[in-house]
């Protein structure tokens, strides 16, 4: 069955969004000039995060997006989680 | 329901004359029932050549020392040997054949989501097999690093690594893609009021493993890729003088390869759960236990993949953790086998072929999954670990149950794919056969490993001789049941009498229309109104 | 007997197409799983290395880069919102400029890649392989990931090529563009790896 597309996304939204990204990666380069040992990593990690939910959710049109492929994108991402999190149960406690 | 046989005007997905002729008309076919069967005769020449490997080696083992075959070309054996059966056979296996043939008329529809992109697939899968093969026969000699490919041992091989590697690579992809198409047939494509829960059991297995193909095999993928790229370029990721950690690939091998023997089995315990119901003419108990179960472990089988890297030197901590959801995930198993034996209770049972292998399926898995509960337990797996008490395991759970429920399928599904019907009798001794060659052949190897005979060892010391003479004569016996079956199917396809196009008195949907199925499936699509397995 | 048609038409499914697509997507994103998994281990083996080794790459080109590409993701959504209101003109503009940045990406990084391979360092070197093994490792991974990465800019570069001509055809329009929407997805994939790719290679300073 075709489902027409029934949102489009405006101009604004993606411009506004583009904005939010580009200042988002600013901040995350100006970071790095402060010495905040392990809060560095978990900052840029965090702002990482942040945009690419942007991508995700605006570009990527997943706001929009049928429920199914939202929950998809939430196994994929718990898969990820897990995998790293076994892996460093391994490495952390040698 | 159309009657079917009674239509003998329709054209049959056999038959079908469209517009290529010969053989351009098969390997040219977007149609999910030919592909089905390409992959049938590609996986059993496979299947073939990969058991000339395991013959000659049980030869070979039959008395310490060199017999046929020297050490280089012994380590050579078992290394082609497990990359055959693994990639090429058992895990394409019963999804490619099977879930080809059958998924899509399971779920009322003509064809997967992708037809085109499911005949690439099939083309994949044979460049991948070419380069296997390549292999074995390129300038530097075939592998000898095991089907594992563990560094650093397989980073300094002087043998032809990156080809066996690239194949199992171009392999993975095929079976992305494969399962890709499924998710997206299943979701997309059931017949009106087929909700999840009215599908055919075969039909969540095929699902589950969907997932289990699409999403672990990508990391095999890329480990693949880490490991031809570090032949090439010493990029240091494995190798321990440059860095590496040998135990960060292990790791990653079996993120992939623990995930993918469950791609093996679910579709397995998807066929015994058609097969129990049919031949005990009683609907399936425990229908969401079993289908929630697939699910439960596909999701389980991902946090397991440790239990293979007990003796690595891993984090106490990780070992621990590795052990305890191995047992956990025997669960849900345990819950399958509960169902079919209580389908079968107070069922009308009738003993063919296809129920036969079935039977054995439970019994043979039995075996395997307890024996790998001992080697979950961390103190027992010691002990056993890289000896033939693994290989017993492996071969009773994937061998006992993926190879009887492949068995089984095509015995069940015979009369539907081709209209024809095998002799019955010759099944039956080419089933007792292979069932008494095969406990012949592996159970001695649980004894000996308890007992300390390593496994991919071509020498021994002379104490366990006479367990590998009756493993040796097992494999005969088996391999003289495997030719009968076969030669009994060629038989039954080429002279069988015509099959009707119930002949098991079935319920779901592929025996309510004609055998062989007509080129898309259904005259018209079915309005399902009911459970699965309702029988009256 | 009557003819029965053997061809049933099957009415198009662009959600099936899509969803085809993000799982191919889901794929991409755990073959660089893979490499983000081996990143991780070595950088918590080698803190220090890892970080050493970082300054010896150029933030303004990743920076660009990573702005480069932003800028991608947004025209190229663009281009799919000015084809479903039917401005093909304007469709067929941003999406050029979205191949035009992919360009300037690839650009960027045959720089970069060229320094490092004038000073000696590439996978393999007699220079790489003298370096500590925290700095190979590092390096290593760069290479690697920004090559495998560089690999799937030129794919997508392709997928909208071929979709910037078809818009141009008339066969990708307002009532049929799923191969524009789809290849848009795996652009913004592309996009969403180079996301977490820059702050650990360049930003870990």
């Amino acid at each position: 069955m075709n489902v027409i597309e029934s949102h489009v996304t405006s101009y604004k939204t993606l411009g506004i969004i583009l904005l939010l990204l580009l200042l988002l990666t600013t901040i995350t380069i100006n970071v790095t000039s402060y010495n905040l040992k392990l809060w560095n990593v978990a900052i840029a990690l965090g702002i990482a995060g942040v945009k690419g939910y942007l991508v995700l959710t605006y570009f990527m049109h997943l706001k929009y997006e049928n429920r199914i492929i939202r929950a998809f994108v939430l196994v994929v991402f718990t898969l990820f989680i897990t995998i790293f999190a076994i892996t460093f149960i391994d490495y952390l406690y040698r | 329901m159309i009657n079917a046989n009674d239509n003998p005007g329709y054209v049959n997905y056999l038959n079908y004359r469209g517009k290529y002729t010969g053989i351009r008309a098969w390997i040219l076919s977007t149609d999910h029932k030919r592909i089905g069967l390409l992959y049938l005769y590609a996986i059993t020449t496979f299947f073939s050549i990969g058991a000339i490997m395991g013959i000659l080696m049980r030869i070979e083992l039959i008395a310490p020392g060199p017999t046929i075959m020297g050490p280089q070309t012994y380590n050579g054996l078992f290394t082609v040997h497990g990359i055959i059966m693994i990639f090429m056979v058992v895990i394409p296996g019963l999804s490619v054949v099977f879930g080809n043939l059958f998924m899509p008329i399971l779920i009322g529809a003509r064809d997967v989501a992708f037809p085109r992109l499911n005949l690439f697939a099939w083309y994949v899968y044979m460049v991948g097999c070419a380069l296997a093969i390549l292999s074995q026969v390129l300038r530097h000699g075939p592998p000898d690093t095991g089907w594992t490919f563990y560094a650093p041992y397989s980073l300094n091989t002087g043998t032809n690594v990156i080809a066996a590697t690239g194949a199992a690579f171009i392999l993975g992809f095929s079976s992305i893609l494969t399962g890709l198409n499924f998710i997206v047939t299943i979701h997309r494509m059931r017949a009106p009021g087929m909700s999840f829960f009215r599908m055919p059991l075969f039909v969540w297995a095929i699902y589950a493993t969907a997932w289990i193909q699409l999403l672990a095999t990508p990391i095999i993928g890329i480990t693949l890729l880490m490991l031809i790229i570090e032949r090439l370029f010493n990029i240091g990721f494995f190798e321990p003088s440059l860095g590496g950690d040998p135990v960060l690939f292990q790791h990653l091998f079996w993120i992939y390869s623990h995930p993918a023997v469950y791609i093996m089995i679910l579709p397995a315990m998807g066929v015994i759960s058609e097969i129990i119901p049919t031949f005990s003419q009683k609907k399936i108990y425990g229908y969401r236990a079993i289908a929630y179960s697939s699910l439960a472990i596909a999701g389980v089988g991902y946090l397991i993949w440790g239990h293979h890297m007990f003796t690595s030197g891993m984090s106490l901590v990780a070992i621990w953790s590795f052990s305890l959801f191995t047992f956990i995930v025997a669960i849900p198993s345990a819950v399958k086998v509960f169902s079919w034996v209580g389908t079968m209770y107070k069922g009308s049972i009738d003993l063919k072929p296809p129920m036969l292998y079935a039977l054995s399926f439970i019994f043979l898995f039995m075996i395997g999954g307890f024996s790998g509960l001992v080697l979950g337990g961390l103190a027992t797996d010691v002990q056993v670990h890289d000896t033939s008490f693994v290989v017993a395991h492996f071969h009773y759970i994937v061998f006992g149950g993926m190879g009887y429920a492949f068995f089984g399928a095509i015995h069940y599904w015979f009369p539907k794919i081709y209209g024809k019907i095998y002799k019955i009798r010759r099944a039956n001794i080419a089933w007792a056969l292979t069932f008494i060659g095969f406990n012949l052949l592996y159970f001695p190897q649980f004894i000996i490993g308890m007992q300390g005979m390593p496994r991919r060892y071509f020498d021994y010391l002379p104490q366990f001789q006479p367990a590998q003479v009756v493993s040796t004569i097992g494999g005969f016996i088996f391999i003289a049941g495997f030719i009968l079956m076969v030669y009994n199917l060629i038989m039954g396809y080429r002279k069988g009498e015509q099959a009707p196009a119930n002949p098991w008195h079935g319920t779901t949907l592929e025996w309510q229309i004609p055998s062989p199925p007509p080129l898309e499936n259904f005259e018209e699509i079915p309005v399902i109104t009911e459970d699965p397995y309702n029988y009256k | 007997m009557e003819e029965k048609p053997l061809h049933h038409e099957e009415p198009r499914d662009d959600f099936a197409a899509k969803m085809g697509m993000w799982l191919f997507i889901f794929t991409e994103l755990l073959l660089f799983a893979g490499l983000f998994l081996v990143y991780s281990v070595y950088r918590f083996q080698y803190p220090i290395f890892f970080h050493q080794a970082a300054l010896e790459l150029n933030v303004t080109i990743g920076s660009l880069n990573t702005i480069v590409l932003l800028i991608s993701s947004m025209t190229v959504a663009m281009s799919l919102t000015a084809l479903q209101k039917d401005n093909k003109k304007l469709a067929l503009t941003l999406l050029f400029i979205t191949i035009l940045c992919a360009v300037i990406f690839l650009f960027n990084k045959y720089i970069e890649w060229g320094t490092k391979f004038e000073e000696g360092l590439y996978p393999g070197s007699p220079l790489m392989l003298k370096l500590e093994r925290g700095h190979l490792l590092f390096f290593s991974l760069y290479f690697f990931m920004t090559g495998l990465h560089a690999l799937h800019i030129i794919i997508g570069m392709i997928i909208l090529l071929i979709a910037w001509f078809k818009i141009k055809k008339g066969t990708v329009n307002p009532g049929k563009f799923m191969l524009l929407e789809n290849g848009a997805l795996y652009w913004h994939l592309v996009d969403l790896i180079w996301i977490f790719l820059f702050p650990l290679f360049y930003l870990i300073t």
